[in-house]
Order: structure tokens, then C-alpha cells, then sequence
């Protein structure tokens, strides 16, 4: 079994815990005799790109979705800015997912809002005393990072595929997260729009120096985005380390997804 | 003793949709309150469906009106023709031919509606974006339904005595005046009262199945459809059952 590249704060003088943008330990998630996590370890530093790779079935979903809450563990703890969300309410859990931008893996739009009511949603939500000026700033700020602010006005229906995964991804980029996580980002979309938004998620990462956690089983999106490679199989952290490093790994089942 | 399979699932589907009545009681009265979606949803429900309650309404008013009254000259009886039709309308089937109406139309619509946001995890990305789905998108649509009903019905009751006056002017000659003056001198009190208070469970009936059925769709595009469909069929049956309740309940207390 490959450990690959360790995270470590000792000799940074840093909390271990601060360091952390992401720390999960002991994580297990069971569906009937389903076992999908089994004793997951993972931890995510700040600003670090981390790819978990895995086969269709493995739990990868299922990981993202106990992350920002949509699922309950069954037992094991998320940190997340130093909160474990699995202990907290939902008021505090709220708070925690306004610092964290989830991009869906079916973009999830609102299809009977037009884009600007998808963008401006989540800023009503979270942030309730912002003036209509201000709203309307920042969702064209948003817009125009993805590149579409001529789409405001269009509904969800009338966009391409890559469009809808680019105002999917204005949509999340709007609250300024601190940390993303990206379900299966290029699923769906034909290679060349999914190396633009590739190459949107690298920019991103570079501009608002954000945390990226990115599910995928796509090659191509992993070699491009990653810092850090983990390969979640049996329901655990079975390889960690750079793209490089994994795919000079001997071991089979590891090689399994270089082939 | 091992129960049937149909009979098993039919009791965790009672099971769930009263876990999840529960749910509404304990999250509807507590804040905070989407009245933006409410007042949206009232519009959709209730002012979008009242084109199509009025037509029936005034067919079904016509209509019993002139196939009552053969009978009514057989026995001789042909002038107690507007009361007669008044006290069934109003009574028993305007609330629940109405209320059926109601379920094909807002029972599907929610079940598609909701089934379809499920589906494309539309409620998880509400969720995440920090509002409670269940308040936002179930409470909201449960209340509009619950209040928008009585109201549908008091007017297609209405529109439906009037395809009644157009009835009786068919084949004979009743001036307006007399008309509603021979329905309403003979309603009483518990003619109306106990048909009123039951459209609201009505209402409550739509709303409730056609949200359950939505918000827990599963299995893609083929369940969506499921959802509406079986919103439909399970809130058309409610109806009866409620309507059978509430006579059993008016007859109890003295009110028939």
C-alpha cells in the first residue's frame, strides 16, 4: 500500500488543527449491509488542491456529501475550520457551509429561476442585509469570472451544458468560499469544455487562493488540478501522493487507474 | 407472523407520510417564514387553479340541474329544484368534486414539481445554500394549499349555482332574485359550516401527499413521474376518506 506524501505541520510551528482546512478521521458511512466508508482518514491543508480519485461506486459522493452535511455519518469526525460538523446544529452548520462552495455534479440549477435569481439565491439566504446594488455587483462579478454576464438574464434551460457548469460554478464562487468541493466537475461534457472548466478551477484556485476538494474519476481533471492524489477504494484512503508519485506506484490495484 | 410484501410497504408508506405530517407540525409554525415563496405559492395555487375549478364548477351546476329535474316533475316538485340543487352543491359536491380537481391538478404539479428538484438535487444545493428545503419548498406549499382550497371552492360553489340558475332558465322561466332566494332560504347553518371546515383537511390532504411524494422521489426521470402520478391517486382517495370521516364526525355531533 502506497502512503505517499504525508501531511505534516511539525517544525511549522502551526496548529496541526489550523493548518487543516479539511481534517476527517475515523469516518465510517453505511447504507444497510452496504459498507461505503470504512474507517476514512483525510486531512486537507489550506489552499491545497486535493483530487480523490475512485472508481463509479466507491463512495466518493457519498464522502463530499458527509462533508458539507447533506449526509450523517454514521460515526467519525469532520473538522472544518476547527468545527466538527458533525456535532454542531444546524444554525452553526449554516454559518460553516457559507464559507464552503459545493459545485454539483448535475450543476444543480434552480430551472425555474433565471441565472441572476441562481446566483443571487444563496447571497439572500447567507447574507440577508445586502442592498439590491450590492447584490447586483457582485453576481456580475461573479459572472464574469465564468466568463458569461450576458447570461443573466437567461434561464437554466436556454444554456449549453458547459454554460450551466460555469454559472453552476459562478454560483458557488459567489459567497467567496474559502474551501470548494467540486463533485465530478468535467462528467458529462465533451473534452474540450471539460478542459475549460479545468482550466476555470485552476484559475479560481489561483485568484481567491481557495482550498479545492475535487471528486473525479476523470484522468485528465486529476494530472490538471491536483496537488495531492488520494484513491479511495474499500471504503478507505488506500494510496496518497502527488499525480507523479502514484503513477509510478507498483502496487496493482493503484496501477489499475494509470493503465 | 410475516405480513405480505404489498401489505408491508403499503404500512411503511403510511408510517413515513405520517413521520413526515409530523415534520411539518413541528418545523410550519416555527421561524422563520418564507413568506415571499408563500405568497408565490398562493398566487400559483389558488389563482392559477380557479379557471379551471369555475368551468367545471358551472358545468357540474348546469348539468345536475338538468338531470334533476325530469325527476323533480315526475313528482311534482319542479320548483324546489334550486334548493335542492343548492343543498348538494354546497353540502357535497362542490367541495369535492372541487377538491378533486384541486389533487389532479396542484396534487401532480407539486409531486413533478418537487420530484423533479429532487432528483436533479436541486433541494440538496438549497440546503447548502442555507435555507431549510423542507420550510422553503414543503411548508410553504402545504400552507398555500390548506388556505387556497376553502377559497377555490366558496367561488365554484358560487359559479356553479349560477350554471344552475342558467339550468332552470333552460327549460322554464326564474328570475334571479327568486332563484337565490329559494337556495339560500334553505341553507342552514349546518349545511355550510361542516362543508367548509372540511375543505380546509382538503386542502391539507393535496398539499401534504403531493409534497411527500415529491420530496422523497426516487430513481430518476421514471420516478418523477411516479411521484405525480401517485400523488394524484393517493390525495383523491384521501378526499373520500376525509369526506366519509367528516359526515360520520357531523352526524356524531348532531350537525345532519
Amino acid at each position: 500500500m502506497t502512503t505517499g506524501k504525508t501531511i505534516s505541520a511539525s517544525g511549522t510551528g502551526i496548529s496541526p488543527v489550523l493548518e487543516y482546512a479539511i481534517n476527517i478521521q475515523h469516518l465510517y458511512k453505511s447504507f444497510g449491509d452496504n459498507h461505503v466508508l470504512v474507517d476514512f482518514n483525510l486531512e486537507v491543508k489550506k489552499g491545497e488542491s486535493l483530487v480523490v480519485l475512485g472508481k463509479s461506486g466507491s463512495g466518493k459522493s457519498v464522502l463530499i456529501k458527509c462533508i458539507i452535511g447533506l449526509l450523517r455519518p454514521d460515526n467519525g469526525s469532520i473538522e472544518m475550520f476547527g468545527e466538527n460538523i458533525t456535532e454542531i446544529n444546524a444554525e452553526e452548520l449554516d454559518k460553516i457551509r457559507a464559507k464552503v462552495g459545493f459545485l454539483f455534479q448535475s450543476n444543480a440549477l434552480y430551472d425555474s429561476m433565471t441565472v441572476r435569481d441562481n446566483l443571487e439565491f444563496p447571497l439572500r439566504r447567507h447574507w440577508i442585509k445586502l442592498s439590491q446594488e450590492e447584490v447586483n455587483k457582485m453576481v456580475l462579478e461573479a459572472l464574469e469570472d465564468v466568463g458569461l454576464a450576458h447570461t443573466v438574464d437567461m434561464m437554466p434551460v436556454e444554456l449549453s451544458g458547459g454554460m450551466r457548469k460555469r454559472i453552476a460554478l459562478a454560483r458557488t464562487l459567489i459567497l467567496k468560499p474559502e474551501i470548494i468541493l467540486y463533485d465530478e466537475p468535467t462528467t458529462g461534457l465533451d473534452p474540450i469544455t471539460g478542459k475549460e472548466i479545468i482550466e476555470l478551477m485552476n484559475e479560481i484556485q489561483e485568484k481567491y487562493n481557495t482550498t479545492s476538494l475535487i471528486i473525479s474519476h476523470d484522468m485528465n481533471c486529476v494530472r490538471m488540478t491536483s496537488d495531492r492524489v488520494v484513491i479511495l477504494l474499500e471504503g478507505k484512503c488506500y494510496a496518497d501522493g502527488s499525480w507523479e508519485a502514484l503513477q509510478l506506484n507498483i502496487d496493482p490495484k493503484v496501477k489499475q487507474f494509470f493503465q | 407472523m410475516i405480513l405480505p410484501a404489498e401489505i408491508r410497504s403499503f404500512l411503511t408508506d403510511a408510517g413515513s407520510l405520517a413521520r413526515f405530517t409530523g415534520r411539518f407540525f413541528s418545523q410550519g409554525f416555527r421561524p422563520r417564514y418564507e413568506m415571499s415563496e408563500f405568497t408565490r405559492q398562493c398566487y400559483l395555487i389558488g389563482y392559477n387553479s380557479l379557471p379551471l375549478i369555475g368551468l367545471t364548477s358551472f358545468i357540474m351546476g348546469l348539468v345536475l340541474t338538468m338531470q334533476l329535474r325530469p325527476a323533480m316533475l315526475r313528482y311534482g316538485v319542479e320548483s324546489e329544484l334550486p334548493a335542492i340543487v343548492g343543498i348538494s352543491i354546497i353540502r357535497e359536491i362542490g367541495p369535492v368534486i372541487s377538491a378533486l380537481i384541486f389533487a389532479g391538478k396542484i396534487g401532480s404539479s407539486i409531486g413533478a414539481e418537487l420530484g423533479s428538484m429532487k432528483v436533479t438535487e436541486q433541494i440538496d444545493a438549497m440546503e447548502v445554500s442555507g435555507t431549510n428545503p423542507f420550510k422553503y419548498l414543503v411548508v410553504t406549499r402545504v400552507f398555500a394549499a390548506t388556505l387556497m382550497l376553502p377559497v377555490l371552492i366558496l367561488l365554484g360553489d358560487a359559479i356553479s349555482l349560477y350554471g344552475s340558475y342558467v339550468g332552470v332558465n333552460i327549460r322554464g322561466t326564474t328570475s334571479f332574485y327568486l332563484f337565490w332566494s329559494q337556495v339560500f332560504d334553505n341553507l342552514v347553518f349546518s349545511d355550510v359550516m361542516p362543508a367548509f371546515i372540511k375543505s380546509y383537511f382538503f386542502g391539507f390532504a393535496v398539499g401534504i401527499i403531493g409534497c411527500f411524494k415529491g420530496y422523497n422521489s426516487s430513481k430518476g426521470t421514471e420516478g418523477v413521474g411516479r411521484s405525480a402520478n401517485s400523488a394524484v391517486v393517493v390525495a383523491s382517495i384521501m378526499v373520500f376518506i376525509i369526506d366519509l370521516l367528516a359526515v360520520q364526525v357531523t352526524d356524531l355531533l348532531g350537525l345532519n
